[in-house]
């Protein structure tokens, strides 16, 4: 028999200043250290850029104090490491295509952008009281997404670069929509199988011990794997078709418990694959690739070649296992260093330890949504919280699988990582609400369940104002300091 | 700078970076936070009660006391997907339903969100109906108004059994 008891909650808010100071040393520290190796001085620049990154991470960490007392005090942390950690690393290619003549300012734009992302992160925390308002607006994030995924297509707005059709240019900026359509994809899912989940996990037949869903619950992951099917056509992208196909199914996993969903989702995607690289050349392409990347025909071939991935290789084993230092290596010789191959990038200054370091980063990160979701009390914020986790955790796989050969290379960014601002903005607004959401998880239980006695809150300063905005009809307002209030409090 | 000095800076901040990962799982270490779940000592006994009740309801291992002599220190889910749990009886109402602001929370597409409470009055406890669709049962009896409950009887909530116990 197990009693259940409420634990003693820790706003931890001070654990997350303590991280935050590590984080910014590690993002400073490393652009000191490429500006030594490479220049011998520190620039001017570089006490305004220090000074630009601490009053972020600052500004949010005093805002989550205000508005999410109780949020992830680990989340945050990682999240302006890693930032700071691409930064240094776009800012150290920058000097490389510099003192080779070339004019580039991409670390500066980068900057701008995690300035704009951190911003947007802070009007999301401040805007989204509740995450579960999001659920009511399911159906609009699902035409905002299809929306925004189709945006390339419209004339005159739609770019295409490499062969993809995925950038929309605005007023000289370049956007990837499909970055943020996979948060509106993820609010969607989660909404709609929040409903939908016990038809998708209970009724259909069982066949061999594996509980098959019936064949009309099948419709919506027929559809969405159909979509991703012309997304993979259309816009020639198979990250991005990857990537929500790959949301969707760990999302219906996550709300039906069901393996036979995941088997289902791999047959079809395996046959998508097997279709696509037979019908299209650049799909079939990658696959040479990935299979004999040293192969010279295929090393010198012009558009399509390996050329990127071996070079990546070879930077990643120049690094060995402690690598060549910030500033020391070469892995400006790989075609989007900055971009997609920052991973080999950093691989190879920072070797197989640094790269690992980084890896542990993101495990921490993605963990730490997957606790989420495991500690919030509603189906929605459980479903929203891991499929928000699973999209880091499952571009980090497609990328780093690709650079590393496990996999064919698509082309995805690295989260908070690599250089592109559509990437960034997106993956900041997705530590927005996983922040609200942990909020709602460790925030202490409206009512004790051992009768009378209260939960504790460690630090005073940390009491949230009572939300006025609208909430739905089942939230219970924090009960406030006072433990005689809670039980009137809460029947009404 | 010194061939030393680069090297020293390397490891530096290798060993930094690592530092930061052991740090934030040492903090993530320290986090626990929800509610804890601790088993007691006789587990061996709960097991087969629960067993025994899902075969046979009537015939569970515990004797029940009589209702007059016994004052109930804990709620106990005898039956449902939550079979074990306990809570402990204080000095406020416990609220069962869906919603997840209930102090049990049911998921259980039969009962409402907000669907029962039980509240203390006096000494003794009693249970009470919010207006719930599919009712709440004590015995076979669809409860209508407040019920003084007993100890050891049964309260069904959709597919869940609850009761009270010394």
């Amino acid at each position: 028999m197990a009693t259940v008891e409420p634990g003693t909650t820790r706003t931890g808010r001070a654990r997350e200043l303590g991280l935050l100071v590590g984080a910014v040393v590690l993002g400073m520290g490393a652009f000191a250290q490429v500006e030594l190796a490479m220049n011998d001085t520190l620039p001017a620049d570089f006490y305004l850029s220090t000074a630009g990154l601490i009053v972020l991470a600052t500004a949010l960490h005093l805002l989550v104090r205000r508005v999410a007392p109780f949020a992830d005090q680990v989340i945050l942390p990682v999240a302006v490491a890693l930032n700071g950690i691409g930064l240094a690393m776009i800012h150290r290619l920058d000097l490389a295509e510099q003192a080779s003549g070339r004019t580039s300012e991409l670390a500066g734009k980068q900057l701008g952008i995690t300035a704009v992302g951190v911003v947007a992160a802070a009007v999301v925390l401040v805007v989204l009281r509740d995450h579960r308002v999001l659920r009511k607006r399911a159906y609009l994030a699902m035409v905002l997404a299809i929306g925004l995924i189709v945006l390339p297509f419209v004339p005159g707005l739609g770019v295409a670069n490499y062969g993809a059709r995925i950038w929309i240019s605005v007023a000289g900026f370049s956007l990837q929509p499909a970055e943020l359509a996979k948060i509106a994809l993820a609010i969607f899912f989660a909404g709609y199988l929040v409903t939908n989940r016990d038809t998708l996990a209970l009724a259909g037949p069982r066949v061999l011990g594996v509980q098959l869903p019936r064949a009309r619950d099948l419709g919506p992951l027929i559809v969405v794997w159909a979509v991703c099917l012309a997304i993979l056509v259309l816009q020639r992208d198979l990250g991005t078709s990857l990537l929500i196909f790959g949301l969707f199914v760990a999302m219906l996993y996550v709300a039906t418990e069901r393996i036979s969903w995941i088997a289902i989702g791999m047959v079809l995607f395996a046959g998508g694959a097997a279709l696509a690289a037979k019908t299209f050349g650049h799909v079939a392409a990658r696959f040479d690739v990935w299979l004999n990347p040293m192969d010279p025909a295929i090393y010198d071939r012009a558009p399509g070649g390996s050329y990127q991935l071996v070079q990546g290789l070879f930077g990643l084993a120049s690094g060995g296992l402690f690598g060549t230092g910030w500033g020391q290596g070469h892995p400006d010789l790989v075609t989007f260093a900055e971009s997609d191959f920052i991973i080999a990038a950093l691989g190879e200054e920072l070797g197989l330890t640094g790269l690992l370091g980084v890896l542990m980063l993101y495990v921490i990160l993605v963990q730490r949504g997957f606790r989420t979701a495991i500690g919030v009390r509603d189906g929605f914020g459980k479903l929203l919280a891991s499929g928000l986790a699973f999209v880091i955790a499952w571009q980090v796989f497609v990328v780093v699988g690709g650079i590393t050969r496990v996999i064919p290379l698509t082309g995805l960014t690295t989260p908070f990582l690599a250089y592109g601002g559509s990437s960034l903005l997106a993956n900041w607004i997705i530590v927005a609400i996983l922040l609200r959401i942990s909020d709602a998880a460790r925030r202490p239980a409206p009512l004790p369940v051992r009768g009378g006695s209260a939960p504790v809150i460690h630090e005073a300063s940390a009491t949230p104002e009572e939300d006025a905005d609208d909430e739905p009809d089942d939230a219970v307002p924090y009960p406030g300091p006072e433990p005689d209030t809670q039980a009137t409090e809460v029947i009404r | 700078m010194s061939e030393l000095t680069i090297t020293l800076l390397r490891l530096g901040y290798l060993a930094a970076l690592w530092l930061f990962v052991l740090v934030a799982i040492g903090v993530l270490r320290r986090d626990i936070y929800g509610t804890r779940v601790s088993t007691r000592a006789t587990e061996h006994r709960g097991q087969r009660s629960r067993v025994t009740t899902s075969t046979a309801p009537s015939n569970g291992p515990e004797p029940r006391p009589r209702p007059s002599e016994a004052r109930a220190t804990r709620l106990v889910v005898t039956d449902g997907n939550l079979t074990g749990t306990t809570i402990p009886l204080g000095a406020s109402a416990i609220l069962i339903g869906r919603a997840a602001a209930c102090t049990l929370v049911l998921d259980d597409d039969y009962a409402s969100s907000r669907h029962a409470r039980i509240f203390p009055q006096g000494d003794q406890w009693v249970v009470e109906d919010l207006g719930s669709t599919n009712g709440t049962f004590v015995g076979s009896e669809r409860l209508v108004e407040p019920l003084v409950l007993a100890v050891g009887t049964p309260v069904r909530i959709g597919q869940s059994v609850l009761e009270l116990q010394r």
